[in-house]
């Protein structure tokens, strides 16, 4: 038992989670606790904005696998977190937000808790439907368990934000803090080990299977079992199609690789998945972008549902196996059974059918193209970046391009917002990733319209020395609802157009990053050459046409294999 | 949508602030309705029970008793076999009583249903009766002649029969 303050505390105890960094913006509510990170080795990187500081802690979790610690002040420093919080919470992201809060009681203040006191705002309430679970600290003495509990929780099971609301008042009171304390919570005893007769049954019926599919989401990536998904694909000869948040689980430049599946999925995933017999989904919630009309996903098929979170078999589709378990021992289990049921095959009419396919349907970029079109300038990306470099991305044109043309290689190496499609997630996000992961190149592919909506961060990247490339590709237009004004709302455009403005270039000088500009693809490779050997974030601006379409693209309403549009 | 039913859950939860209302959060951001909710103690003094009658097909039912325990102060969620529980309500109900025949028709009713007469003033009867959802209904229907002018029911509360129960042991 020691004595000490909250605040002091409360830092100690990220020190005891091995917590490197957070990220944040101080305030009048969190004056005790920024006062003690002036002594500790715990590094406070200032963002310029509080959902920036969010989605960085997120890009930081999901590069490291970590947690990531964002914090805020109280009132508008916590409601700005908001976004970055629902963020993790539809991607099931391990972030821990800790935000100021008015003093809870006290005998020097008359201003206390539900009083509508200056900055108050009630960041347990707002943030309910959007975290795994959230504390307030009602004295200092709280502290140390509470990190330790909102860690484990954030990170353990199905990973999700935690909450910690921290009322001034128990950062400056002084208490005896026992470090040693234990986690109790009853109501929380996530599953990880699949059940054997489940096991069994499944690899019965994938042992039999003439046309097996496996369907990888971010539940892989999560429990890291990358290597467990490729034995069991290479196993059962069977192409993996991975849900959004799955790209990177499995090698996409892998024979058995199908890419993404979804509205903007791969042709060959969309079509392979829609005739298999047997459909192994592993870790992925059967997301309405992943499945498109839910009646026409995969109808003729068998299917096994591997998720570690009870509450999402047969939430969205129902299954014929459910497995609730972490999805590395579920896959090492079934292949451990499967291997002794399955003679090992060379070739079948399914495999002959996915090469086919995936000749047909994923043509190469035509040679000697020199227009700047998307499909090629990502494609290009990939030949320049190592195989471990990181890439985040916005939302909309550019982030469906980079899911159908940027290879992802290798887990944790394309982060996306998926589930709540946040303009503005990626670059705060690459800069999050960058601290991760500060030996490896970090590139956020963006468009115009999202870039803008966190490019403050500019400034957090220059002066904190965290550099990170930015591609955006500038069609001077918030290009996805573009494009669907254009299918759907006969051309007519409505408050679309963002104009020629900033000069991006002039815009990376004036926060003192370097600024390119790049007309053709050779100048494009040329510029992310410049900005992999430079150690100053570099910002790189690639005009491309207005009405430029993704395509292929699966109609609102229709299934998966309904899709439309030349890949 | 398969077929509606109403059922009732059960779900122990932990004694503190907050519980309440990330339960009946989670109730409206999944769209699940509640047809009623009793919150109160018991034997074991850091937990809360309540009992939750919902009405939805059986996909609905299986989400909310999942949905319930993903949350992190639900210890226990159970959902209730209809055919193999004591259920029970409590109302408290005020009837305008204009002369001596009302008065003494209600007390008979109140009788019959096995109620009480709490509260008598000139012009009003106040009862409270206990039992089924059903019976309570059926009482209030016979009430409506008289005019009811205040009428508080407590909502559902159950318990399975026999030794079976949702009970955590620590």
């Amino acid at each position: 038992m020691t004595k000490m303050s909250g605040a002091k505390a409360l830092i100690e105890s990220l020190e005891k989670q091995n917590m490197e960094v957070v990220f944040g913006i101080l305030g009048g509510a969190l004056l005790p606790i920024y006062d003690q990170f002036c002594d500790s080795k715990v590094r406070h990187i200032l963002c310029r904005h509080e959902q920036g500081a969010a989605h960085a802690a997120e890009g930081y979790a999901r590069a490291s696998g970590k947690a990531g610690v964002c914090i805020a002040t109280s009132g508008p420093g916590a409601t700005n977190l908001v976004t970055g919080i629902a963020n993790a919470y539809m991607d099931s992201s391990p972030v821990i937000a800790l935000t100021g809060q008015v003093p809870s009681s006290g005998t020097n203040t008359s201003y206390m808790i539900g009083r509508d006191a200056f900055q108050e705002a009630d960041i347990i309430g707002i943030t309910t439907p959007i975290t795994k679970h959230n504390f307030q600290v009602r004295s200092a003495a709280e502290i140390p368990r509470t990190v330790k509990t909102a860690f484990y929780i954030a990170t353990t099971g199905r990973p999700g934000p935690v909450v910690i609301d921290i009322p001034k008042n128990a950062q400056t009171e002084v208490a005896e803090m026992d470090f040693s304390n234990g986690i109790q919570i009853r109501g929380y005893k996530p599953t990880s080990n699949p059940h054997p007769l489940q096991i069994r049954k499944a690899a019965e019926l994938l042992a039999e299977a003439e046309k097996p599919v496996i369907l990888a989401g971010g539940g892989v990536i999560t429990s890291n079992a990358s290597a467990e998904l490729l034995q069991m694909a290479e196993l059962l000869l069977a192409p993996v199609a991975t849900s959004f948040m799955g790209k990177g689980s499995f090698p996409e430049t892998h024979p058995l690789s199908l890419g993404s599946i979804g509205m903007h999925g791969n042709p060959v995933a969309n079509k392979l998945l829609c005739e298999a017999d047997v459909l192994l989904a592993v870790g992925t919630r059967f997301s309405d972008r992943s499945t498109g009309k839910l009646d026409k996903f995969c109808a003729p098929s068998k299917k096994i549902h591997i998720d570690i979170d009870t509450a999402e078999i047969g939430k969205n589709v129902d299954v014929d196996i459910p497995i609730v378990a972490d999805a590395k021992k579920a896959l090492e289990e079934l292949h451990e059974r499967l291997a002794k049921l399955l003679k090992k095959k060379k070739n079948s009419p399914w495999t002959n059918r996915v090469k086919e396919a995936k000749e047909q349907l994923n043509p190469p970029a035509k040679a000697g193209s020199k227009d700047l079109k998307p499909k090629a300038l990502l494609q290009e990306l990939r030949k320049l970046l190592p195989e471990n470099a990181i890439v985040t991305t916005e939302v909309g044109q550019n982030q469906m391009w980079a899911a159908l043309y940027f290879n992802a290689l290798k887990p944790r190496t394309f982060i996306s917002s998926g589930g709540l499609g946040t303009m503005g997630f990626g670059f705060p996000a690459s800069i999050g990733a960058k601290v991760a992961c500060p030996d490896r190149p970090v590139v956020d592919i963006a468009g115009d319209g999202s870039f803008r909506m966190t490019e403050q961060e500019l400034a957090t990247s220059v002066t904190e020395d965290i550099p990170v490339i930015v591609i955006v590709l500038n069609n001077s237009v918030l290009g996805m609802v573009a494009q669907w004004q254009r299918m759907f709302f006969k051309g007519r455009y409505s408050a679309v157009k963002l104009g020629n403005v900033p000069d991006f270039v002039k815009l990376a000088e004036a926060y003192g990053a370097q600024g390119l500009r790049a007309a053709s693809i050779a100048e494009f490779s040329k510029a992310v050459k410049t900005a992999l050997k430079s150690n100053v974030t570099t910002v790189i601006d690639v005009p491309i046409a207005l009405d430029e379409d993704v395509a292929p693209m699966v109609p609102p309403g229709c299934g998966i294999n309904e899709q439309v549009g030349e890949y | 949508m398969g077929k509606e039913k109403t059922r009732v859950i059960a779900a122990l939860v932990e004694n503190k602030p907050g519980v309440l209302h990330s339960v009946s959060n989670m109730f409206r951001r999944r769209d699940f309705n509640i047809e009623s909710i009793t919150v109160g103690g018991t034997e074991q003094e850091d937990l809360s029970r309540m009992t939750i009658t919902v009405k939805g097909d059986e996909k609905t039912l299986e989400q909310v008793v999942k949905q319930m325990s993903k949350l992190i102060d639900v210890v226990k969620v159970s959902q209730l076999e209809p055919e193999n529980i004591v259920t029970r309500e409590l109302a408290l109900i005020k009837v305008n009583i204009p002369d001596n025949k009302s008065r003494s028709d209600v007390i008979n009713c109140v009788e019959v249903f096995r109620g009480r007469v709490v509260d008598v003033s000139p012009e009003s009867l106040t009862m409270e009766i206990t039992g089924t959802p059903d019976k309570i209904d059926a009482f209030l229907n016979l009430m409506k002649t008289y005019g009811i002018m205040e009428l508080a029911r407590t909502g559902l509360t159950a318990l399975s029969r026999g030794v079976s129960s949702i009970r955590v042991d620590e």
